[in-house]
C-alpha cells in the first residue's frame, strides 16, 4: 500500500509539470505580458515605460519558456515559466498580478466559505440520492419507481441556472425565507447557506438518483443476490447487507474523486450567491486575466485531482477485499 | 436409499410464464414429478428447456417483475408452496428447500467472508446466537472437506478455488438440513477432476440427512451415474420420465434417443454424430402439436396437429412418455404417416491413419508472464503459463490439447499461432520458425493459420454484419481480391457451414449460439487456412448443437485437409474428434500420443486421474440405441 502511494506520488510529478506548462502556454497564447500589463494599468494612456516597469515589478520581463540570452541551466531557469511555477511546488503562490494580494493567505481565508457550501451539498446530496435510489431498487418496477425515474429525467433536463434563479425568486423574494445572496462570518453564515445548499442538492438530484438506481439494480441482478434470497433472507437484508456493500464499489469511483474538490468550491453557486469562496476567486481571476491566481488555482486543482484519485484507490481496499494495492 | 414411497416434494402441473419481447414465454408449461425422501430426481435437457425455471419456481425465486406462476402446485410435505405469502415462503427457503447454483465464481458475495455467508442462514433459521452459528458453520465447513475450517471461515470468496467455493455453497445449502436440495448444474463450471468430488459430497450429504435431491443438468452421463429417477425436459414439458435404469436402457422418446446418440463417444469416431437438426424453439412460439415436431426424425403427419400427453404406455413400454409413436389408437389412424425427411445413416468419416507429413512442430515453447512487485515494479518472478512444451501436428490431422482450466492450454494455443509472442522455443511451420519472424514476415502466413474461439456470443463484433466479420480476413490477408469475389467467397463459405446467403447482411444477435459458432468457423475458413486452433470451440454449446458443429468440423477437415489443434477439457470430444492427444498439466505436457492408446493405457498419474474422474456412459449402450421404426406409409 505504502509503495503504491509513493509510486503514485512519483507519477504525479510529470503530471503536475505538464499541467503547469500547458496552463502557461495557453495563457500566453492569448495574452502577452504586454497585454497583461496594459490591462492591469488601465488600458488607456499607458506609456511604454509604465508597461516595462509593471513587467519588471511582476517578473514578466523574461522570455516565456526558453531564455536564449542565457546559457546552461539558466536558459530554462531565467524564464517566466520557471520563475513563476517553481515556487508552486512548495506551495508558495506569491502575490496576485492585479492587486498584489497574498494568494496563499487569500486561499486560506476563502476555503472556509467554500467548504461551508460544498460539504453540506455533497453530504446531503449523497444521502438523499442513495436513499431514494435504494427505495427505488426495493420497489423496482412499481409505479413509484416509474414516477421517480420520470421526475429524475425532468430534473436532469432543467438547467442549474433555472434552479438558482427560481429558488432565489421563490424562497428569497416571494416568501422571504432566506436572503437572496450574501455571506457572513461564523454562526451568522447559516441563514445565507440554506438556499445555496438546497438548490445545490436539488440541481444534482436527477443525475444522482438515476446513477445510483442503475448501480443498485445492476447489483440486485447478480448471482450472489439470488444465493442470498435462496437462503431465505428478507429483501431488506438482501438489499442492505449484500447489495449495498457491493454497490459501494462503483459508487466510490464516482464520489471519492470529488471529495478534494469540495475545498475548491462551486464556481456557479459562489458567483450567484456572492459567497466569498475559492470558486468566485477563480472566476474573478479569469475575468481580470490575473495569471498569478489562475496559475495557482489550476495547480491546486491538479493536485486535488491526483489526491482524489489516490483516495479512490485507497477507499477501494476498504470496501473490496479483492483489491490489494502494491 | 429409498425410505418411503410418498414423495417429499411433489410438483403438479406447474406452469411458469414470462413476459418477453415476442409475447408470453411459456418457459415451464405443465410439469409434474415427485421426489421421494433420500432419492435423486434429475431433470435433463438442453438449455432453454425450462429446467432452471422449474427449480426457481419450486423455491419461489421467479423474478416477480417479469415472470409468474400461471398454474399448478408445488407440494412440500403438507404445504403448498406456490400459495404461500412471501414472508412464510422465506422460512421455507434455506430451511426446508435450498439450492446450489452453477456458477460458484459469482454465487458468493465477494465482499463478505464465506463463513459469515454460511452462518447467516443458520442464525436466521435455527435462531442460533452469533457464537453458536459460528460453531455450527465451522463444523459444517469441516464436514464439506476443509482441513482448516477456521481459516476458511474468514476467507473471502476470491481466495478460494472453484471447487472450494462450490463446497462452501454446499455447506450453506445443507446447513439447516433441508428436505429438498436443488442442485442446478452443480458441476458444470468446474474442472472434471473436481466435479467428481463435488458430486460425491452431495451424495454423502444426502445419505446423512436423507434429503431429496433435484439434480438439474445437461450432462447425461452425470445423471446416469448419480440419479435414481429422471425426467427429460423439452420445450417446457417433461417428455419422458422414469427410473434411470429403465430410461437409459430403453429410451422411448425420439428426443431422448437422439440426445443420447449425439454424445461424442469413442465408438462413433468413424462416423458423423447423430445430431438433432435445428435448435430448441423459443418459449414464446412453440410449434403446434408436438413441440419436438420439426426436429423429430420420426415425425408423422398427425404430430404437428395433436400434442401428445405424458402417460404410462402399458406394460410393453414401462415408463411414461409423451410421444404418439407409443399411442396405439394414434398409430392405427391415418395420422401415422412418416413426414420427417429421411435422415440417412450418419456418413462414414474415415481418415486413413498413414503417416502424413508434419505441418507444424513446436519445440520447447515457453510463455511466461512476469510478476511485478515493489516501488518500481521490478520483475520478481514469472507465472510459467507455458513452460517448455513440445508437440507436432500432422497435415489434415487433429491434435487435442487437454487439461484443466489454468493449465496453460489456451496460452499455448495462442502462442503457437503467435497471437501472443512466446518467450523461448521454436514453432516450426513447414520448417520455418514463426517465433523468429517479424510481424511483417508473419503476415503472409496468417492466411494459413486461423483460430476459432469458445464463446460464440462475445467473439463476434455485435456491430458488424456477418459479411463484414467473415469477409474481414479476406480483405486484410488477400488485399488483391475484388469486392465482388470477396462477397462470392464469403457466401460460399457461409453455405459450407450450413448458413444461407441471406446471413450476409445480418448481425450476430439475430443468430442462435450454434449458428454463431458456425459463423466463427466460416470466418476462420474464409481465408483457406491449413491449420486451425479451436479453443474450446464447442464447450459452450448444448450436446445436440455440439454434435452438429463437431460433424461440421470433421467433414471440413476431410474435405480441405486442415490440421487442427483442438483445445478442450471435454474428454468425450477428444475421444471422438482427435487423432492424437497431448495432456497438459501446470504448463507442461505430461503425456502425448495416439488417442486410443492413451485412453486405453494412460501412463501419467494426472492422465489417469483425469480419465477416472469423467462420468461416462458405456459407448456400447449408446451405439445400441435405435429410433423406433414407423410402419410403412399409409396408402
Amino acid at each position: 500500500m505504502l509503495t503504491y502511494i509513493i509510486r503514485r506520488l512519483l507519477y504525479a510529478i510529470p503530471i503536475i509539470l505538464g499541467v503547469n506548462m500547458l496552463t502557461a502556454a495557453l495563457f500566453f497564447q492569448i495574452n502577452t505580458p504586454d497585454d497583461m500589463a496594459r490591462r492591469m494599468l488601465g488600458e488607456k494612456n499607458v506609456t511604454v515605460d509604465a508597461i516595462e516597469n509593471w513587467k519588471r515589478e511582476h517578473g514578466y520581463d523574461r522570455p516565456a519558456f526558453v531564455n536564449t540570452g542565457a546559457s546552461g541551466t539558466a536558459m530554462f531557469t531565467q524564464t517566466v515559466f520557471f520563475q513563476k511555477s517553481a515556487p508552486l511546488l512548495w506551495f508558495d503562490f506569491g502575490r496576485s498580478d492585479r492587486n498584489n494580494i497574498n494568494i496563499g493567505l487569500e486561499i486560506r481565508n476563502r476555503m472556509w466559505p467554500s467548504l461551508a457550501v460544498s460539504i453540506p451539498i455533497f453530504m446531503a446530496g449523497l444521502i438523499v440520492e442513495i436513499f431514494i435510489a435504494m427505495m427505488l431498487a426495493y420497489w423496482r418496477g412499481s409505479v413509484l419507481d416509474l414516477a421517480v425515474v420520470v421526475l429524475s429525467v425532468v430534473m436532469m433536463s432543467v438547467s442549474t441556472l433555472f434552479y438558482i434563479i427560481a429558488g432565489q425568486f421563490m424562497l428569497g423574494k416571494v416568501f422571504k425565507l432566506f436572503p437572496i445572496s450574501g455571506y457572513d462570518t461564523g454562526i451568522y453564515s447559516f441563514k445565507f447557506l440554506v438556499l445555496p445548499v438546497v438548490i445545490g442538492v436539488i440541481s444534482s438530484m436527477g443525475v444522482g438518483v438515476r446513477f445510483y438506481r442503475t448501480v443498485f439494480l445492476e447489483e440486485m441482478g447478480r448471482d450472489y443476490i439470488r444465493t442470498a434470497r435462496a437462503k431465505g433472507l428478507s429483501e431488506g437484508t438482501v438489499l442492505f447487507k449484500h447489495g449495498l456493500r457491493n454497490a459501494m464499489i462503483p459508487v466510490l469511483t464516482n464520489v471519492v474523486v470529488s471529495i478534494p474538490f469540495l475545498f475548491y468550491g462551486s464556481l456557479l453557486m459562489e458567483t450567484f450567491f456572492a459567497i466569498p469562496g475559492l470558486g468566485s476567486f477563480t472566476i474573478d481571476a479569469i475575468q481580470s486575466q490575473d495569471f498569478a491566481v489562475v496559475r495557482s488555482m489550476v495547480y491546486l486543482g491538479s493536485i486535488l485531482y491526483i489526491v482524489g484519485l489516490i483516495l479512490t484507490d485507497i477507499s477501494y481496499t476498504l470496501f473490496d477485499p479483492r483489491i490489494r494495492l502494491g | 436409499m429409498k425410505e418411503s414411497q410418498t414423495p417429499v416434494v411433489e410438483v403438479i402441473g406447474l406452469k411458469t410464464y414470462f413476459r418477453s419481447s415476442s409475447g408470453v414465454a411459456r418457459a415451464v408449461d405443465g410439469v409434474s414429478f415427485g421426489i421421494r425422501k433420500g432419492s435423486t430426481f434429475a431433470l435433463v435437457g438442453e438449455s432453454g428447456c425450462g429446467k432452471s425455471v422449474t427449480a426457481l419456481s419450486i423455491i419461489g425465486l421467479i423474478d416477480r417483475h417479469s415472470g409468474w406462476i400461471e398454474g399448478g402446485k408445488v407440494r412440500l410435505g403438507n404445504e403448498e408452496l406456490t400459495s404461500l405469502d412471501e414472508s412464510t415462503m422465506r422460512q421455507v427457503r434455506g430451511m426446508r428447500v435450498s439450492m446450489i447454483f452453477q456458477e460458484p465464481m459469482t454465487s458468493l458475495n465477494p465482499v463478505i467472508c464465506v463463513g459469515e455467508q454460511v452462518a447467516e442462514g443458520i442464525r436466521l433459521h435455527q435462531k442460533a446466537s452469533k457464537q453458536d452459528a459460528r460453531v455450527i458453520t465451522v463444523a459444517m465447513l469441516s464436514r464439506v472437506g476443509f482441513d482448516e475450517p477456521e481459516r476458511i471461515y474468514r476467507a473471502y470468496p476470491h481466495t478460494l478455488s472453484g471447487g472450494q467455493r462450490q463446497r462452501v455453497m454446499i455447506a450453506m445449502a445443507v446447513a439447516c438440513k433441508p428436505e429438498l436440495l436443488i442442485a442446478d448444474e452443480p458441476t458444470t463450471a468446474l474442472d472434471v477432476t473436481i466435479q467428481e468430488g463435488i458430486v460425491r459430497l452431495i451424495k454423502e450429504m444426502q445419505s446423512e440427512t436423507s434429503m431429496a435431491v433435484l439434480l438439474i443438468t445437461h450432462n447425461m452421463a452425470l445423471v446416469y451415474k448419480n440419479a435414481d429417477e429422471v425426467g427429460v425436459m423439452y420445450a417446457g414439458k417433461i417428455v419422458e420420465a422414469g427410473s434411470v435404469k429403465t430410461l437409459f436402457s430403453k429410451p422411448l422418446h425420439p428426443y431422448t434417443i437422439k440426445l443420447l446418440r449425439s454424445m461424442p463417444v469413442a465408438g462413433q469416431r468413424t462416423h458423423a454424430l447423430d445430431a438433432i437438426r435445428g435448435s430448441v424453439p423459443d418459449a414464446a412460439s412453440y410449434p403446434s402439436g408436438c413441440r419436438f415436431s420439426g426436429r423429430c426424425p420420426r415425425e408423422m403427419a398427425g404430430c404437428a396437429q395433436k400434442e401428445p400427453e405424458l402417460v404410462l404406455r402399458g406394460q410393453e413400454h414401462g415408463h411414461p412418455v409423451a410421444c404418439h409413436l407409443y399411442d396405439a389408437p394414434f398409430m392405427a389412424s391415418r395420422s401415422a404417416r412418416l413426414v420427417a425427411s429421411a435422415e440417412g445413416v450418419p456418413a462414414p468419416l474415415d481418415k486413413t491413419h498413414n503417416e502424413r507429413p508434419v505441418l507444424l512442430e513446436v519445440r520447447n515453447l515457453k510463455t511466461w508472464y512476469p510478476i511485478r512487485r515493489g516501488l518500481f515494479k521490478r520483475v520478481v518472478g514469472h507465472v510459467k503459463a507455458v513452460d517448455g512444451i513440445s508437440l507436432s501436428i500432422r497435415k489434415g490431422m487433429t491434435l487435442a490439447l487437454v487439461g484443466e482450466s489454468g493449465c496453460g492450454k489456451s496460452t499455448a494455443g495462442k502462442s503457437i499461432i503467435r497471437l501472443i509472442t512466446p518467450d523461448a522455443g521454436e514453432v516450426l511451420y513447414m520448417g520455418k520458425d514463426l517465433c523468429a519472424m517479424k510481424e511483417g514476415e508473419l503476415r503472409p502466413l496468417r492466411r494459413r493459420m486461423q483460430m476459432i474461439f469458445q464463446d460464440p456470443y462475445s467473439s463476434l463484433d455485435p456491430r458488424r454484419t456477418i459479411m463484414n466479420t467473415v469477409g474481414e480476413g479476406l480483405e486484410i490477408l488477400y488485399p488483391e481480391m475484388s469486392r465482388r469475389s470477396r462477397i462470392a467467397k464469403t457466401a460460399s463459405v457461409l453455405e459450407r457451414v450450413g448458413l444461407g446467403y441471406d446471413a450476409l447482411n445480418r448481425y450476430p444477435h439475430e443468430f442462435s449460439g450454434g449458428q454463431r459458432q458456425r459463423i466463427g468457423i466460416a470466418r476462420a475458413l474464409a481465408v483457406e487456412p491449413e491449420f486451425i486452433v479451436c479453443d474450446e470451440a464447442v464447450s459452450a454449446l448444448d450436446v445436440s448443437v455440439q454434435a452438429q458443429i463437431l460433424n461440421l468440423l470433421k467433414s471440413i477437415q476431410l474435405d480441405m485437409g486442415i490440421a487442427m489443434l483442438f483445445i478442450t477439457h471435454d474428454l468425450g470430444v477428444v475421444e471422438y474428434m482427435a487423432d492424437e492427444v497431448a495432456v497438459m498439466y501446470d504448463g507442461k505436457i505430461v503425456e502425448h500420443g495416439n488417442v486410443e492408446e492413451i485412453f486405453a493405457r494412460p501412463r501419467h498419474e494426472y492422465t489417469k486421474k483425469l480419465l477416472a474422474a469423467v462420468p461416462r456412459i458405456d459407448s456400447a449402450l449408446i451405439e445400441s440405441l435405435k429410433l423406433p421404426v414407423v410402419p410403412a406409409a399409409w396408402p
